[in-house]
């Protein structure tokens, strides 16, 4: 029997008001995989997103993220800090949310935390210099280290996280997600406002993370260089609803797909003639 | 010049003690962007709850007066926190996300009804405390100049630096520092990288309130008397001395309590004690006026 995806999404609906921003989606991620998720503005990936990390909480349907292990845990009864805790998901914002007045090492240690408080006993053992908090402070500060270097931080490690460049901020952001140990790392448009040899750069940090971290990564993303670059699955939603699920290739052919994208054509032939 | 040093001393000792309770004002407003009014009350307790733990040590410590200090100190911290704690459950976290008005008012409430509580409990009467240290030192300084510090005064400065050397380490090198200061400047991310936020706000109440515990006591100790109505007063200096320094900013809430201690006993020696409080409340007015954003803090850029 194959193990669960990753995550299962089953009949996800979200509504604000009247509008539903997302309506009875089921789809799946994979571990080792890049899931694209792409769809026009308005089409409810960043409320997916804000499901899936707890922001918001969906009126029906399910969101099971399956451990290695095998438990299978529900994110949508979760409270956010628990999901980033116990389930292990972790996420990027399109508006990159540093924490700007703490230097580039605090912001990778303050994603430590939970490690860190469980070997502190809530700071009692930090304040008295006990050796276990030491020890797990040293641990935490080599993971920050490493993903410094991934993500090639390393010389600027004590500068404060809001005067970074905005390439570098992008890059951090990541390397804060990864320092959570996360199972499933979520990106919101991550190469939005980076140069080409940036979003090369981010290209090859990401499949570096599939690949050797072996843990799942969903990406929201409008540039379709990243998204048919790296990607190994694209799910297509479109006012709330999934219109197309596949390979890049098989995406890129799907006529539901070009016409969300391109909207409706005076005569069918135009989009069947066109490229894609 | 004797005379103008020897109230420098006095204001500076005041001023810490203000010092410490304007550390709660800042903390809290740092971290979710509301004015405790209650705050003033816990002092109020504190000071309380000293009276009552040390009086009741002190008959049983054998004639130890620091043992009996010390372990009032500590029963005072310890009740000022509970109920620091008690009050941001009960009062303050069911409000978050509420409009800023409404903890507000709900701060007003419990400020309100800690003082009926302890009007209630204790009586309306202010209460004595026979001075506990006496003594002090005096420096002589060259003819006709020598500046006498009392043993008090001493106590009172080396426990607030220490505690204020204390909190500074712990917000800069602890992990709850660190998540404190991560919740400050976006709440919502630290709880996306696994910090239980209601935890780090229950442990900045828990902490701001025991400070103030700690300047509830050394009032008692220094003036002598206390009612249930201290709270109000002080909780409205240091107030003024947390937004003088720039509230939200915990170097900025020392200085303010400094150079509010400084500016009451000043005015009291050189001009009217009966108009010192208006003098206090002059700088206020004149801060928010002309710099909102204090002597040691950022301008407030709103944040969505």
């Amino acid at each position: 029997m194959r193990p669960p995806p990753l995550l299962e999404v089953d009949g996800l609906t979200m509504r604000f008001g009247g509008l539903s921003a997302v309506s009875d989606l089921s789809f799946s991620a994979g571990q080792g995989e890049i899931t694209a998720v792409i769809g026009p503005n308005g089409a409810g990936k960043t409320t997916l997103f804000n499901c899936i990390t707890g922001f918001y909480r969906p009126q029906v349907g399910r969101l099971s993220l399956h451990h290695p292990d095998g438990a299978a845990l529900r994110l949508e009864r979760m409270a956010d800090h628990v999901i980033a805790r116990k389930a292990r998901v972790a996420r990027t914002f399109q508006n990159i949310r540093l924490f700007p007045k703490m230097s580039v090492l605090e912001n990778l240690i303050v994603a430590q935390h939970r490690v860190l408080m469980a070997a502190s006993v809530f700071s009692l053992a930090g304040l008295l210099g006990l050796g276990r908090y030491r020890r797990a402070e040293r641990a935490a500060i080599d993971l920050a280290r490493h993903w410094l270097d991934r993500t090639g931080l390393t010389a600027f490690a004590d500068v404060e996280a809001g005067s970074l460049p905005y390439g570098h901020q992008r890059r951090l952001e990541i390397a804060r997600a990864m320092c959570t140990r996360p199972l499933l790392l979520c990106l919101d448009e991550p190469a939005a406002g980076l140069n080409p040899r940036e979003s090369g750069d981010l290209n090859h940090l990401l499949q570096g993370i599939r690949d050797e971290e072996k843990i799942g990564l969903l990406l929201i993303e409008h540039d379709m260089s990243v998204v048919m670059g790296i990607s190994d699955r694209v799910v297509v939603l479109d006012h709330g609803s999934l219109i197309a699920e596949g390979s890049p290739a098989e995406v890129r052919g799907n006529p539901a797909v070009i016409r969300a994208y391109l909207g409706e054509p005076d005569e069918p032939a135009a989009v069947l003639g066109g490229e894609g | 010049m004797e005379y103008f040093f020897q109230q420098v001393i006095n204001g500076l000792t005041l001023g810490a003690i203000y010092g410490l309770i304007a550390l709660g004002y800042t903390m809290v407003y740092g971290i979710i962007g509301m004015i405790n009014f209650a705050h003033g009350e816990i002092y109020m307790l504190g000071a309380f709850i000293s009276l009552v733990a040390f009086l009741v040590f002190s008959s049983i410590s054998g004639g130890s007066v620091a043992l009996a200090l010390l372990a009032a100190l500590l029963v005072t911290m310890v009740f000022t926190a509970l109920w620091g704690w008690v009050v941001e459950r009960m009062a303050y976290r069911p409000l978050r996300g509420a409009p800023r008005l409404a903890p507000l008012i709900s701060a007003i409430g419990v400020s309100i009804l800690l003082q009926n509580f302890v009007q209630i409990a204790q009586g309306a009467r202010v209460k004595p405390l026979p001075p506990v240290i006496q003594g002090g030192v005096t420096l002589d300084l060259g003819a006709a100049f020598s500046l006498s510090i009392s043993w008090l005064q001493i106590v009172i400065f080396v426990l607030t630096l220490t505690l204020m050397a204390g909190f500074t380490w712990m917000i800069a090198r602890t992990s709850l520092g660190r998540a404190q200061r991560a919740t400050e400047q976006d709440m919502k991310m630290a709880a996306l990288l696994g910090v239980n936020v209601d935890r780090v706000v229950s442990a900045t109440f828990v902490i701001g309130a025991a400070l103030a515990g700690v300047a509830g006591m050394m009032v008692t100790l220094y003036y002598g008397v206390i009612d249930f109505y201290i709270g109000f007063l002080a909780g409205i200096k240091a107030f003024t001395a947390a937004v003088l320094g720039g509230i939200g900013s915990l170097p900025g809430a020392m200085l303010g309590g400094l150079l509010i201690g400084l500016t009451e006993s000043l005015w009291s020696a050189y001009f009217s004690i009966q108009y010192k409080d208006v003098a206090t409340f002059a700088i206020l007015v004149g801060v928010l006026l002309f710099r909102p954003s204090g002597l040691l803090g950022r301008p407030d850029v709103e944040k969505v």
